[in-house]
């Protein structure tokens, strides 16, 4: 099936009973050339690149829940390529251009709007920080322009300028960033692997991972022993209890990140806004929504919720930027696991285990990465060769300390990004 | 989440900031080499469920805390001195 203008117009006007299920809903076979384990947005990505680009059909997703249920279906859904050092510069850059055809190319909508994303800055220092970051995104072929307070006040008439804590001096404006439908993304590469053959398999938790003389054979699950020469770790916040399986203890400590969203609302914030000293951002969604958060609560979780103290430091901050968002209503908080790495940068790598690849440390910015991640760890999986936009994201950077990526340049140890 | 600080009773989690993994406590030998180090520095156990982790009362008695507290119902166990520790060997 698919999708087109006059497809719906045809549906819309002969009942909506054409519509099939957008993906089968297999039994795992005892053997595939690979597996995915998880079948969030990098998993999905993954597996629908492994059939694509390197004709690899015969393999399956593993998700002990459905499709979309973790963090891909619970974050804010910025897409963005204003990174400062190189490693992120190169692979967000290539995400952000994957994402511009990803509609077309999946033949899905996944309402990736461009609208623009505004950094504000509120001090010299910042402002220097800003221009040099701009630079770095000019010269990786990204968009970048420095905007003086006029610029932003033109751009977000409703903030307040008149604090002084924070008084607004500029911003950074990206007008390439924007949002995407969360949800729709998981489908769309759902979709889209699944016509290529891949087997998507829910309700499939893997319990245990089978090495033989240092070479992975396969994986236990609670659906059965299901064989593969090539095992992708690919479950974002449950890195540790996975890597665990294999004897392995990665440089990754989960965390909860909240997120809130406002009654629907009349447009208003046209933009993705950015207010990194007060821990805050914002958008709106197609609903109406206001959709915004903050940092992380700092401390390690699994609960999939946070605490208030971080709640109410977020709405301060919000507050304070645009006093009108204190007559919305709150309708909906959650949090979701976060998968921290020690310098808030991602691992795409080899194990020291043949056959075991693992693709985790996405932090709070994994949802953008989701096309990049998938193209370059089904590049990993299929060639053994790291993709040339992500031959940075290695393992090993850590205990050897060459090649760290700290973009907020508060130093590469847990608990600090 | 309120932390029951041995010295100052039971306060709000405001008062705490959270200081990692308390195997920060078993510091390796300086000449332990690259793996002990790496291990010490930067990889994680990540319990879902109880973890021992330190915390600390900056905004109290400024006292280092070793809390046991599970990772996925927030609840905290126990809550002792990291100094206690340390002495016992623990
Ligand atoms: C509140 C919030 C806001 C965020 N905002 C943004 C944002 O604005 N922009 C951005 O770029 N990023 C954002 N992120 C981060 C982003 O959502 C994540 O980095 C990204 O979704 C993680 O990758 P994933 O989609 O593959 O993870 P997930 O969707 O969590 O996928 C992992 C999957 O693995 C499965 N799994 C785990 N263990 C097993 C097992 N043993 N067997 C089988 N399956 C298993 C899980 O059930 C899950 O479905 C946000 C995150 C949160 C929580
Ligand atoms: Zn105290």
């Amino acid at each position: 099936m698919r999708f087109s203008a006059l497809k719906i117009l045809k549906e819309g006007l002969t009942g909506n009973r054409g519509w099939a299920p957008h993906w089968r809903d297999p039994a795992p076979k005892p053997e595939y050339d690979a597996v995915i384990i998880g079948g969030g947005g990098h998993g999905l990505s993954t597996a629908y690149y492994l059939a694509k680009n390197h004709g690899m059909t015969n393999i399956a997703v593993l998700e002990k829940g459905y499709l979309g249920g973790g963090n891909v279906g619970r974050n804010t859904t910025i897409v963005r390529a204003n990174y400062g050092l190189p490693g992120n510069s190169e692979f967000y850059s290539h995400s952000l251009e994957l994402w511009e055809g990803l509609e077309q190319d999946l033949n899905y909508n996944v309402m990736h709007s461009q609208r623009g994303i505004i950094n504000l800055f509120h001090s010299d220092g910042s402002r220097d920080a800003a221009a040099r970051r701009a630079n770095a995104m000019v010269n990786q072929g990204d968009d970048a322009i420095l905007l003086d307070r006029d610029g932003v006040r033109k751009l977000l008439p409703y903030l307040n300028y008149d604090q002084e804590r924070f008084p607004i001096r500029g911003g950074l404006y990206h007008p390439r960033g924007g949002t995407a439908r969360h949800d729709a993304v998981a489908w769309g590469y759902a979709r889209g692997a699944d016509q290529r053959g891949v087997d998507l398999i829910q309700n499939c938790e893997v319990t245990g991972i089978d090495i033989e003389a240092g070479k992975v054979v396969g994986v236990q699950t609670s659906r059965g022993v299901i064989k593969a020469r090539k095992v992708g770790m690919v479950v974002a916040g449950r890195s540790g209890q996975v890597a665990a399986m294999a004897g392995m203890r990665l440089p990754i400590e989960s965390h909860v990140l909240q997120a809130f969203v406002t009654e629907g609302l009349k447009p208003c914030v046209d933009h993705v806004v950015t207010f990194g000293m007060g821990h805050f951002y914002i958008s709106q969604s197609d609903k109406g929504g206001l959709v915004f958060g903050g940092d992380i609560d700092f401390y390690a979780s699994y609960a999939q919720r946070g605490n208030l103290p971080t709640a109410e430091h977020v709405i301060e901050a919000g507050v304070t930027l645009m006093p009108m968002i204190g007559k919305a209503k709150l309708l909906r908080s959650w949090g979701g696991i976060m998968d921290m790495s020690p310098d808030g940068s991602p691992i795409i790598d080899r194990t020291d285990i043949d056959g075991l690849f693992v693709n985790t440390g996405w932090c709070y910015g994994g949802f953008k990465a989701v096309p990049a991640s998938g193209w370059c760890m089904a590049h990993l999986m299929a060639t053994g060769q790291p993709h040339e936009v992500a031959t940075r994201y290695r393992l090993d950077r850590f205990e050897t300390g060459r090649g760290l990526m700290d973009e907020e340049g508060t130093g590469a140890q847990h608990n600090l990004h | 989440m309120r932390i029951d600080c041995p010295l100052c009773g039971p306060r709000d989690r405001r008062e705490f900031t959270y200081q990692g993994d308390a195997l920060a406590l078993d510091r390796p030998d300086p000449e332990a080499g690259f793996g002990v180090w790496n291990d010490y520095l930067h990889n994680r156990d990540n319990p879902a469920g109880p973890t021992r982790e330190l915390w600390y009362h900056d905004s109290g008695c400024t006292a280092w805390l070793v809390v046991t507290r599970d990772t996925v119902t927030h609840e905290v166990h126990r809550v002792e001195l990291a100094r206690d520790v340390k002495e016992a060997g623990k």
